[in-house]
């Protein structure tokens, strides 16, 4: 391993003696650094790693009751191929993911350039923004299946005004994933936008100053200096929400009912995951489950690393 | 290398730091000055005062056993208690329902009280036969009952009133109840006749029940779904949504059938006693015995109190479970008026509890009642049935589709 050179060692003029000094005190710091970091790397190691090795085992047994357990080999695996409603759900994931990830990335940019300007209460403006992010997702979906409840809810009363019959938004097999999709997003502006807002604020002035001397009007400006310096941040909020894409669970859990006609048209594969383990008790096929979902998002996340190189521009 | 080597042994060090932390905790339920300390796991918060107040009159019995309670809510109690058991941490004495307690009993996780009964002379005859029949495995009784629920047929006294129609009374069938959920519906006012809801308890399970049908054979081998008698109950249930009668499946998940009923929108239901509280608060409501098909039937479910297997107290267990299916103990459950108790001839204090509902009718359902069916994957056969007859509810296909779909899946559930 390379030694990055002390400060010390350069002003110093007996190199020898003050080099060997600063590695005592280099292998002294690593102890300590290392104590200092141990609580978090605990966590790490129990919460974290090591259930994702036994999950991994688990994945090749078949649960009875009360943690008896057996090896049966690729059974799991050899059910995962077979099993419709598992294809249904990753589809469900994936259109939840193709609609929420882009849109509420592309709203949160916008928000977020518009609260970085000079406006009268914009504080006032980020924390409405933000609330959603504050509050409990179950809240959230408490609140919303109010709101799109068929017989008194207040969209379908809105909507009842001018005579218009509305949809079952919750109960409408065709409807209700995406009754959940603009919940998700909904929810989702706030926390993103903060993080835009910063990556704005890192944005040098003077670009934008030489923009305006050239004559660059405030389109130009967004699309020719804000996107490009903006693209890692981008970058980081699109793995980040895709990854919590793929892991939806609370909104639906709430929002659809376990009797409701929509279930299978909307349910996640983390909900499924949650079905074999908790429900149906078949915790060595919702291990398989999980395997198989780390992977899918390890892939794409690596497929996103390969690519950002095309459009991500570091300065 | 030597960076890795520290790290490690930081993480090794935390982690003994870490197991010292957690070594007290498996101290508490021991002996403290002389004194046995029991714990006793149950979930409905409802009902701690009473519980309090026999932990109370017991502790004058029996002042040496301490008792601690461990309230976990019901959606995370069966979770909590299954990684309990395989962690052999459950506690002393706990709450059971019908669907758990053959997977428990053939688990080994809580003991068989038969022996113990015997030996002091502890009479089961105390209690309806149908609960001590829900408790039994494999002859073995396993649980001493502690409350019971049947169902009843609520109704809205206004909305009969408004439409002429006779409130309803034990002289009521299927044919009756039809009748009267066609002349009570009022689609300008927005009130259904009745609510047709895709329950087992309370619901699809009387039904087949009354029409001479049966859920689960004799020898736990197969499921009656697929029967002409439980076919022909189901289509019963579900002609009420197919002509106009009982708001649909999907308005019945958005807002509960229970809503709609205690805000008049539906006359008629089938619910069951823990309801009392809620729905005593309207006085338009009341309750009668549920209407009869080619016989009497209602489903009855009760909870007990049973003892796990890991218990290091078992005597102490055993004389707290003892008291728990006590007179005494049941009479203190009547008079807070939450839960029927199970102890015979102790149901009356509950019934007056509120004077002005014909709470009578629930007592009345014992009698010829039928204990929810349990065997060993009883949660998985109410997953499949709730995925299969939605469809059904619904009407995205034919009660016989439906049907056959749901006994071929329980059937395979069976095998296991």
């Amino acid at each position: 391993m390379k030694e990055v050179p002390l400060q010390t060692e350069v002003k110093s003029a007996k190199r020898i003696k003050v080099s060997s000094l600063a590695k005592t005190r280099k292998r002294s710091d690593y102890f300590w650094a290392y104590l200092m970091i141990a609580p978090t790397m605990l966590g790490l190691f129990i919460f974290y790693l090591w259930p994702i090795v036994q999950n991994f085992y688990f994945s090749f047994t078949e649960w009875g009751a009360f943690g008896q357990y057996e090896w049966t080999g690729l059974d799991n695996y050899k059910r995962l191929l077979e099993d419709a409603t598992l294809l249904q759900a990753f589809k469900n994931t994936s259109i939840y993911i193709i609609f929420t990830v882009p849109i509420g990335i592309f709203l949160s940019i916008i928000v977020a350039v518009l609260l970085n300007q000079n406006i009268k209460g914009k504080s006032i403006y980020r924390t409405l923004y933000f609330l959603p992010v504050i509050t409990m997702p179950a809240a959230i979906a408490m609140v919303w299946k109010w709101l799109y409840n068929a017989d008194y809810g207040m969209f379908n009363y809105l909507l009842s005004l001018a005579r218009i019959e509305g949809p079952q938004w919750v109960s409408d097999p065709n409807i209700a994933l995406y009754s959940i999709i603009a919940v998700a997003i909904w929810s989702g502006i706030g926390y993103n936008m903060v993080i835009f807002l910063s990556g704005l604020q890192g944005i040098p002035k003077m670009y934008y100053e030489a923009a305006e001397i050239d004559g660059a009007g405030p389109v130009t400006v967004f699309f020719k200096i804000t996107l490009p310096l903006l693209s890692p941040v981008i970058f980081f909020v699109s793995i980040m929400s895709l990854i919590g894409a793929f892991q939806v669970f609370d909104l639906i859990f709430m929002m659809i009912g376990k009797s409701s006609t929509a279930l299978e048209s909307t349910q996640s594969i983390v909900y499924l995951f949650y079905q074999h383990a908790f429900v149906l008790n078949d915790k060595g096929y919702a291990a398989a489950i999980a395997v198989l979902l780390l992977a899918v998002i390890l892939i794409i996340t690596a497929i996103q690393m390969v690519l950002q190189k095309k459009w991500v521009h570091y300065d | 290398m030597k960076k890795w080597i520290i790290m490690l042994v930081t993480v090794v060090l935390g982690l003994i730091g870490l197991s010292g932390c957690s070594d007290s905790d498996a101290a508490s339920g021991g002996e403290k000055d002389g004194k046995v300390e029991i714990t006793y796991g149950f979930w409905d918060k409802k009902q701690v005062p009473a519980i309090e107040e026999i932990i109370k009159l017991f502790n004058e019995k029996y002042p040496d056993i301490k008792v601690k309670t461990e309230i976990t809510p019901y959606g995370q109690y069966f979770q909590k208690l299954e990684t309990a058991a395989t962690g052999g941490a459950l506690p002393d004495v706990l709450w059971m329902n019908g669907a758990h307690v053959v997977q428990y009993a053939e688990g080994k996780v809580i003991l068989p009280l038969s022996e113990m009964a015997e030996k002091d002379d502890y009479s089961l005859d105390n209690y309806p036969e149908s609960l001590i029949d829900l408790y039994t495995v494999d002859g073995d009784i396993y649980g001493i009952p502690k409350d019971y629920d049947t169902t009843g047929l609520w109704y809205n006294k206004k909305i009969f009133d408004e439409a002429g129609v006779s409130y309803p009374d034990e002289t009521w069938d299927w044919e009756k109840l039809k009748e009267a959920a066609k002349q009570l519906t009022d689609k300008e006012k927005g009130i259904w006749g009745y609510a047709a809801l895709m329950g087992n308890q309370g619901g699809y399970y009387d039904f087949i029940w009354q029409n001479d049908g049966y859920i689960i054979s004799k020898d736990s081998k197969s499921v009656g779904f697929d029967q002409p008698e439980a076919i022909e109950a189901l289509e019963y249930n579900v002609s009420f949504i197919k002509e106009g009668l009982s708001p649909t499946q999907a308005q019945m998940t958005e807002t509960a059938a229970s809503e709609l009923f205690s805000s008049g929108k539906i006359a008629m239901m089938f619910d069951g006693p823990w309801m009392v509280p809620e729905y005593k608060k309207n006085p338009d409501l009341d309750v009668a015995v549920v209407p009869q098909g080619k016989k009497r039937a209602v489903s009855i479910h009760g909870l007990s109190n049973v003892i796990s297997s890991n218990t290091k107290h078992k005597e102490e267990a055993w004389k707290f479970l003892q008291f728990l299916g006590s007179k005494e103990a049941a009479e203190v459950y009547a008079k807070t008026g939450t839960v029927i108790p199970a102890f015979n001839g102790t149901q009356d204090a509950w019934k007056e509890s509120v004077p002005n509902l014909n709470l009578q009718a629930f007592i009345d359902g014992a009698e010829y009642s039928v204990p929810l069916p349990s065997v060993e994957n009883t949660g998985e056969i109410w997953q499949y049935e709730t995925d299969v007859l939605k469809k059904a509810w619904s009407e995205e296909i034919s009660i016989e589709e439906a049907a056959e779909e749901l006994t071929k899946k329980a059937n395979e559930a069976l095998s296991k």
